[in-house]
């Protein structure tokens, strides 16, 4: 009795929730075999049949012999008449179609489906057709596919003409030659025949811009019936415009053209112009304003999807022009209170992008009353706003650092917690008023910070900036703490941190020492290691080894030393190891990217993924390009006297970009050479270029000594020659100009094949811009941490001051940054910023003098009243003509 | 080995303090990797048909009864798919809100009783064509479930769900939009179409079929 119930219980379960519940693949795999029965039983196959499909769609793998068994017995089912049933057998044999084997056994079966009389068929049959066809086979069906295409009947047209597209992918040659049939589809009255038609036919002409212009001309004429057709005849249109922007082409007819789809009847095709136009490098306000106005519209639509289009539309504008945005300000503010908080958010941080100071605090208010109901990708969006917000509005940072600490408080994932910490960061090192407040905040986030990584970044962080707060006393106790509760990783920062304390303020040293002294009890070696190092370093009390080797840190980049010692311990040499002998690591320019490259990379729609693109990029492309240098460079024979490699220089053009041949050089120093890499490339389809070099005279005192061509320069194939320079004696000398010429021995050849037409060339040479050595080439940036410290040290014994006035740059930020350049030093301590409104400045660099000569430049910049800017440069540096030469550099 | 004593110290100490600047820096670049979204944006939206990357209908407890991934390129993998889906239904199934960003793409999506429907595209597509497709499939299926659209109704129905979902979008690519055409070419017997909604020549169709049944018996 109660098993019967039971039973039935359960039977009404299985039914009432889920009839495919319980299936199993083996089970299944069984039941297909009702496939081969004769006659067949149209339902119970469907249902099997139907099963098997949701088998795989549910992720279900199913085995080769398993696949292909299941595929010849559903070939079976062809002899039935239902409907339904063979619908389902075309979609189980696209299905299968990637796992079994001889699949193309029902080509024939397919074939006359596709061309029988029954429409229902012939189009899905075409679609299934495409699933198992090669290229060889394509051959075969290609009558019958052009024949399709031109159908009458809208669904096999179609069906013809996306699979033309998926075929596209592998047999490009032949669907070519369809252009005529594809060019007919498009005039056809069913909108999606026209759709597919002009998505075919582009695909064909795609790479032919002069049959693409036309077809733009012709369709821009004649109005689309399909509002996707005519979505994506504008996403043609700007791609066609920024072609033609940059070959200088005429482009106001095209212009107009996507002005007059922001009146078209659909939505879609009005807000894919709207987007269109906002997106295009060359928009500006005037071409703008029509476009915002219809997305400000929008913003009041009923639908969510139009609103969110529209406000994520408007707050990419407002990235690159706020102004233009400045008008839908009461339309955003009232969807601040959306109930969708994607947008909600949207509207918030475009309107902190447009808004005026005044408004901040309000705005911010709002924010915090639904931060916490948003997911965390839209916070870090927030965020970022904030961050741009911060530097924008220096005087509102209390109001934005409040809200920060409160956000750091709440909960959130890595990710976000990061981008918290990282705009607090970037807000502190720009503004010297928010130091003390930021930092503080910083402190109480680490008292309960989930996220080691983190935390190991703010107490390094405290560790630079907290010795020169004006009470540096208050930070050790938040960082002791650290080293009393943390794990190992975050102590071991810690002690880190402390003894910079010790380094820097003197009269906390005795109380860093008993600290580290604590610290060298810990149960961690690491944490131990780093104690015992600081201890021993900070207990001598000089100032020479604490800036040495506590402030500075290591300079060396770290793969080149890691090798250089594996080298040494590999081959033992009597000489001790020479620290110097190891390149510098080229300091990577981290600090402020991020901020305006999200301001003036704008264009794109704002998302939380362009803003965390820059910190993900930058590092390992620039630790990895001096490397390569390395590597190419060592496995030549005759640069290996040269010694370790000092600095590579940025590529440089040595011709115009679209010339015939375009050369980059780059600049090798060692200590004593210079070798120069000159990149070529070979634009000319028709010509082949042998035993290429580069002519250079060089200036006085430069000696020539090797000159390594390139054998072969084929058709946009990189071929790099070299010419190793010896460098004068005096370093006073070492700047000047060399003239460079390309020769090479030219072979007409077959643009297509690339075979020479004869073995007969004739010499030629190519002009090229001249190679200048500067003094920033022999110079590697290197930071300090303490100007200060470095600067005393050095001494004056080597001190060459000099004034001199520029009376052509205008502002002492322009003055910066050409110095910054032509001299190639690093700045130190922020100096790089010129706070606004002031007339006098002052630029501290440091960097190292191939040779392993420290420099320190001192530079006093004010802003002279008859215009032009007033400098005071001092040199100190380990050797006089060091310093001359970096004197005069400037002059 | 031949080093001399006062070079191996040198060495040691250098070792030593090469491995706290590693440590340092590999904590400081922690936070710089695992980035999803390292590709940059692209200016202008290259034109191409393939618009969808894929169309979902989840039930109640987020679990699937139907999905199709359209891109190679994002989520290739079932278990990608899976984590996705779960993702997708915890953030969407609160709040009715039609749209979302997530993992780089736009989401757009509807719910009725205890079904799901999502549609997804580039995070860099335009909005209205995915609601314009997701509006479809919704419309096509509220047909073909005789305005019945519910999870044990589907289930039902789940041979000519599969098929319309075919006919509304080939690998990406969406072939049709037209809720009253995907119904007829999914091969609805013609009665169960309510009268209204069939075309003239469906209506000439049936019509004939019943006048031939009738002269058979």
């Amino acid at each position: 009795m109660m098993g019967m119930k039971r039973d039935k219980k359960d039977e009404e379960d299985a039914s009432g929730g889920n009839p495919f519940h319980n299936v199993e693949k083996t089970a299944v795999l069984q039941e297909a075999r009702i496939f081969n029965e004769t006659p067949v039983k149209a339902r119970r196959c469907t249902h099997v049949l139907t099963k098997i499909l949701y088998l795989i769609n549910q992720g279900e793998i199913l085995g080769t012999t398993e696949a292909t068994e299941a595929f010849f017995a559903m070939t079976k089912l062809f002899q039935s008449k239902d409907v339904v049933l063979r619908r389902m057998v075309y979609l189980g044999i696209k299905e299968l179609a990637m796992i079994a084997e001889d699949v193309i056994i029902v080509t024939s079966s397919l074939t006359k489906d596709m061309t029988g009389k029954e429409d229902t068929y012939r189009a899905p049959a075409i679609r299934a057709l495409t699933a198992i066809t090669d290229n060889t086979m394509l051959q075969a069906i290609e009558r019958y596919m052009k024949q399709a295409i031109v159908d009458k009947s809208p669904a096999v047209s179609s069906a013809a003409l996306v699979s033309s597209l998926h075929l596209f992918k592998t047999a490009p040659e032949v669907i070519k030659r369809w252009v005529n049939e594809a060019q007919e589809a498009l005039n056809s009255d069913n909108v999606m025949v026209q759709y597919h038609g002009l998505g075919l036919l582009y695909q064909i002409r795609k790479t032919d811009r002069l049959g693409v212009t036309k077809l733009v001309a012709k369709l821009t004429k004649m109005p689309l019936k399909s509002p996707y057709a005519a979505c994506h005849l504008i996403r043609m249109v700007c791609k066609l415009i920024e072609e033609e922007e940059s070959a200088g082409g005429e482009v106001t007819t095209l212009m107009d053209y996507l002005e007059s789809c922001l009146r078209h009847k659909s939505e879609m095709v009005i807000y894919e112009a709207a987007h269109a136009i906002v997106n295009l490098r060359r928009t500006g306000p005037r071409e703008l304003a029509p476009a915002i106005s219809v997305l400000q519209l929008f913003c009041s639509s009923p639908k969510p999807a139009l609103r969110f289009a529209a406000v994520r539309t408007l707050s990419n504008v407002a990235m690159t022009h706020p102004a233009a945005v400045t008008a839908c300000n009461l339309d955003l503010e009232n969807l601040i209170t959306d109930s969708n908080r994607s947008i909600a958010t949207l509207a918030i941080t475009t309107l902190l992008k447009t808004g005026g100071e005044a408004s901040v605090d309000r705005l911010m208010k709002q924010i915090a009353s639904f931060v916490s109901e948003i997911s965390d990708e839209f916070k870090v969006v927030v965020v970022e706003a904030i961050r741009s917000l911060g530097l924008k509005y220096p005087r509102k940072h209390s109001t934005l650092m409040s809200f920060l600490s409160g956000m750091l408080r709440d909960e959130g994932g890595l990710e976000y917690k990061a981008s918290i910490a990282d705009t607090i960061i970037a807000i502190v090192e720009d503004n010297p008023d928010a130091k003390e407040a930021g930092l503080t905040h910083l402190c109480e986030f680490i008292e309960d910070c989930e996220h080691t990584s983190l935390a190991v970044r703010i107490l390094h962080l405290l560790g630079r900036e907290g010795p020169r707060t004006k009470q540096p006393s208050k930070y050790i106790r938040f960082i002791y703490n650290r080293v009393i509760l943390e794990n190992a990783a975050v102590r071991a920062a810690a002690v880190s941190a402390l003894s910079h304390f010790g380094a820097t303020c003197e009269d906390l040293l005795p109380n860093i020492l008993v600290l580290l002294q604590r610290s060298q009890m810990d149960t961690d070696d690491e944490v131990r290691d780093r104690a015992t190092y600081f201890y021993s370093v900070l207990s001598r009390k000089q100032a020479a080894l604490n800036s040495q080797y506590i402030l500075e840190g290591l300079q060396a980049s770290l793969v080149t030393l890691e090798k250089a010692l594996l080298n040494y311990v590999q081959h033992p040499s009597e000489a001790p190891f020479d620290l110097k002998s190891v390149p510098l690591a080229p300091v990577i320019e981290e600090r402020h990217v991020a901020p305006t490259g999200q301001l003036d990379g704008g264009g794109s729609r704002a998302t939380p993924a362009s803003v965390a693109a820059p910190t993900a990029t930058r590092l390992p492309a620039t630790a990895t390009r001096q490397d390569v240098y390395i590597e190419k460079l060592s496995a030549i024979p005759q640069f290996d006297s040269f010694g370790p490699l000092f600095k590579s220089s940025a590529p440089a053009e040595l011709t115009e970009s679209e010339t015939e041949y375009v050369v980059r050089c780059v600049k090798h120093t060692y200590a004593q050479h210079m070798v120069l890499q000159f990149d070529c490339t070979n634009t000319l389809s028709d010509q082949l270029l042998e035993n290429v070099n580069v002519a250079v005279e060089a200036p006085e005192g430069f000696d020539i000594l090797v000159s390594i061509p390139c054998d072969k320069l084929e058709y946009s194939v990189l071929g790099t020659c070299y010419v190793a320079l010896s460098l004068p004696e005096s370093v006073l000398s070492s700047t000047g100009t060399c003239s460079a010429t390309l020769k090479f021995t030219v072979k007409d050849c077959d643009p297509t094949t690339g075979q020479p037409d004869s073995d007969d060339g004739y010499e030629d040479d190519y002009v090229l811009e001249d190679v200048e050595i500067g003094v920033s080439d022999h110079i590697q940036r290197a930071a300090k941490a303490s100007f200060g410290t470095a600067w005393e040290e050095m001494g004056s014994t080597n001190e060459l001051q000099e004034t001199f006035s520029l009376p052509a740059i205008r502002t002492l930020d322009e003055a910066v940054r050409n110095i910054i350049s032509f001299l190639g030093l690093q700045p130190c301590e922020w100096s790089d910023k010129v706070p606004e409104g002031k007339s006098a400045h002052t630029l501290l660099l440091s960097g190292v003098f191939r040779g392993g000569f420290e420099v320190l430049v001192r530079s006093k910049l004010a802003l002279s009243p008859e215009g032009g800017v007033t400098m005071q440069l001092s040199v100190r540096s380990g050797d006089p003509e060091v310093s001359e030469l970096v004197a005069s550099a400037v002059g | 080995m031949l080093v001399k004593p006062v070079a191996i110290d040198i060495v040691s100490e250098l070792l030593l303090h090469l491995r706290l600047c590693i440590k340092d820096l590999a904590h400081f670049r922690i936070s710089c990797v695992g980035n999803p979204y390292s590709k940059m944006d692209n200016h202008v939206l290259e034109p191409s048909l393939y618009v969808i990357k894929g169309i979902a209908i989840l039930d109640n407890d987020g679990k699937r009864i139907l999905a199709k991934y359209y891109d190679p390129n994002t989520l290739s993998t079932a278990k990608e798919q899976k984590v996705f889906e779960k993702n997708l239904f915890n953030k969407t199934h609160r709040a009715n809100t039609e749209i979302i960003m997530l993992e780089n793409m736009t989401c757009v999506y509807k719910s009725n009783v205890d079904l799901y429907f999502y549609v997804m595209g580039s995070n860099h597509e335009n909005e209205l064509i995915l609601v314009s497709v997701l509006n479809c499939l919704y419309d096509s299926i509220s047909q073909i479930l005789r305005k019945n659209v519910e999870k044990r109704s589907l289930m039902e129905n789940l041979d000519v769900v599969m098929l319309a979902l075919d006919e509304i979008c080939d690998s990406g690519i969406i072939l049709e939009s037209d809720p009253t055409a995907i119904s007829y070419r999914v091969a609805l017997r013609n009665d169960d179409i309510p009268i209204g909604e069939q075309t003239v020549a469906q209506v000439l169709q049936s019509a004939k079929e019943q006048l031939k049944w009738s002269l058979l018996k």
